[in-house]
């Protein structure tokens, strides 16, 4: 989760709900690829033909409320997406996040200032958002200690992992 | 320093220190998916290397939404989520006993109060009206519980919401949950937890606060709490599937904001498209003509709820122009409106009257959408695309509201019915 991140913006509004990330008509599967085709089609048609490999999402407020689907961010992921930056996020989006390893960042002043189109570069491990485009830099809000530390375990399924397997050898 | 309902869970479920903000370790005590839901977290439990559920009495699927099977993916789907469940012996209901998961599991006793209670679906929070912590999470998450019987939660700071007066003839929980989002919005309570307090709770049925907790997640919030009464307790004992302790707030609890609203002085409302919390009075909207109606969901199909559009519905007929879905959220509910007459009121009216399911609500099945479509929904959410095309519209109401609008074929305030008699 400590790659560098380089990609063009694509910006959305505030309130941005799970139902327009991937809409429920798509949740007979669970595989990336096939979620990735119809992310964000029902607010923006033919998004994920217009995207590169590696673009930003750029949020406002209140980012991936609604359902719990974890296929929300599984579908940026198979979408190519490599970050979501916003004001905020809902909170079962901002677990599912962490979980499934979609970076995401909370920078209410970047989400305000970047415009669609600017690339955008992150550092994950400095904990800084560049706007190449507009010469801006930013610091991303710090995750609490355990959530950093579950990051870095890789991922819930990967922390769960290692409980279980320490708890085979007490 | 006093604690509030949700902290007092949270520390009576871990080791750690409850106070606003600290991430505590917590038990589970019942922890469900559905079919849509179950498949990405039995992927995850595999991925874990798990292989038992801690405890299969705890561990359920229901499988409520793309159920009866509406398509082969949605076979395969549900056929995934059965085939584990059975490996690991765990609750399991087929179509023709399960409800939607919701209305289900409180009815089944296996949401209690005191309980911390996770679902994969967002709409958990409605344990929260027996004074549960129950909260949505993502299925990752989930198989992490049903792996470990354990998982982390932030401690929320919490909005005490406080309902005033006496509550009209025509208000319903869904009115008061509509008008708490109509004030604080959409994220009014995001990473928080709500506790409902006021005069107005003592004499609103079960099923009407079942509407309000269920709409939390709404307002962003974690959980909506209500404090155990003698009404919720009674409930409680009669179903219970096991033992189970109340937890209650600390009379000093410190809440972070205090919401009040005034129920005396409220009328009927909607939520007018493209959010839950675009809420206006019904009679504003009353030149809308609509194409559907549905009356059911996790929100509003209970049997209060299925009463509600009974008494409106009854001798009358649904609009020509209309298609009424009538969908009671569990076979409890679907019996007892048959013993009692209505599903028998919902024919003669001209209405549609399904099984138990999630269907239309999330734009599942039984009743899509086309494009420029407007239809009344008891559901939770009226966001664009929910429920269908991408150029439908959703209002957002109480089973009155609904059924009233399904008979004038626009959007109604069910007082006007009265004043035709």
């Amino acid at each position: 989760m400590n790659r560098m991140i380089r990609g063009k913006a694509w910006t959305f509004g505030n309130d941005i709900d799970t139902d327009v990330i991937i809409p429920a008509r798509y949740l007979v599967t669970n595989d990336e690829k096939e979620l990735g085709k119809h992310c964000m089609e029902d607010i923006d048609p033919g998004f994920t033909k217009k995207i590169d490999n590696g673009d930003v999402i750029v949020g406002g407020e209140n980012f991936g409320c609604g359902s719990s689907r974890e296929h929300a961010p599984i579908a940026f992921k198979g979408a190519g997406i490599s970050c979501v930056i916003a004001s905020s996020f809902a909170r079962i989006f901002f677990r599912n996040a962490i979980n499934i390893g979609l970076p995401i960042f909370v920078c209410p002043e970047a989400a305000r200032e970047i415009i669609q189109g600017d690339i955008i570069s992150v550092d994950p491990s400095k904990g800084t958002i560049t706007n190449e485009t507009r010469d801006r830099e930013y610091s991303t809000s710090p995750f609490p200690p355990f959530l950093q530390q579950l990051i870095a375990t890789g991922g819930l399924t990967a922390y769960v992992r290692e409980k279980i397997q320490h708890k085979g050898k007490d | 320093m006093g604690k509030t309902l949700a902290q007092a869970i949270i520390e009576a479920h871990s080791d750690d220190k409850a106070d606003i903000g600290n991430i505590c370790q917590v038990k589970v005590d019942f922890a469900f998916a559905n079919d849509i839901t179950a498949p990405p977290a039995i992927r995850s439990f595999r991925d874990m290397g798990a292989e038992k559920v801690f405890d299969s009495e705890r561990c359920a699927i229901l499988p409520d939404h793309f159920t009866p099977n509406k398509d082969i993916a949605s076979a395969q789907q549900a056929m995934e989520g059965r085939k584990f469940a059975r490996e690991q012996q765990m609750l399991y209901w087929e179509v023709g006993r399960v409800g939607v998961e919701h209305a289900f599991l409180p009815e089944k006793g296996y949401i209690l109060p005191g309980d911390i209670v996770m679902g994969a679906d967002s709409h958990t929070c409605t344990g929260g009206t027996l004074g549960a912590f129950s909260t949505g999470v993502g299925s990752t998450d989930l198989a992490a519980v049903w792996a470990t019987g354990e998982s982390w939660l932030m401690v929320p700071p919490t909005i005490k919401v406080i309902f005033h007066g006496e509550r009209p003839e025509w208000i319903t929980g869904k009115d008061m949950v509509l008008a708490l989002l109509g004030k604080i919005g959409v994220q009014g309570a995001r990473y928080k937890a709500l506790e409902f307090h006021g005069e107005a709770l003592g004499n609103l049925p079960l099923d009407d606060r079942f509407s309000i907790s269920n709409m939390a997640v709404e307002t962003g919030a974690k959980a909506g709490l209500f404090v155990p009464d003698a009404k919720i307790l009674t409930y409680a004992e009669k179903r219970a599937s096991r033992s189970f302790n109340p937890i209650y707030p600390d009379q000093d609890a410190q809440y972070e904001q205090i919401v009040e609203i005034d129920v005396e002085s409220m009328e009927p409302l909607v939520a007018a498209p493209h959010l839950p919390s675009n809420v206006h009075r019904a009679k504003e909207f009353s030149q809308v003509e609509i194409d559907q109606v549905f009356i059911g969901s996790c929100t509003n199909g209970r049997l209060r709820d299925i009463e509600m559009a009974a008494s409106i519905l009854k001798g009358r007929k649904i609009h020509e122009r209309v298609r009424c879905m009538i969908i009671p959220a569990s076979y409890e509910v679907y019996s007892e409106a048959m013993k009692r007459g209505y599903l028998e009121i919902f024919a003669s009216a001209g209405a549609a009257i399904c099984t138990p399911t999630c269907g239309p609500c999330l734009g599942g099945h039984m009743g899509i959408l086309a494009a420029g479509e407007k239809c009344v929904s008891t559901s939770n959410r009226n966001f664009i695309g929910r429920m269908g095309h991408t150029e439908s519209e959703v209002y957002l109401s109480s089973p009155l509201v609904a059924a009233a609008s399904a008979v004038t074929g626009r959007i109604t305030d069910p007082r006007e019915m009265e004043e035709q008699e």
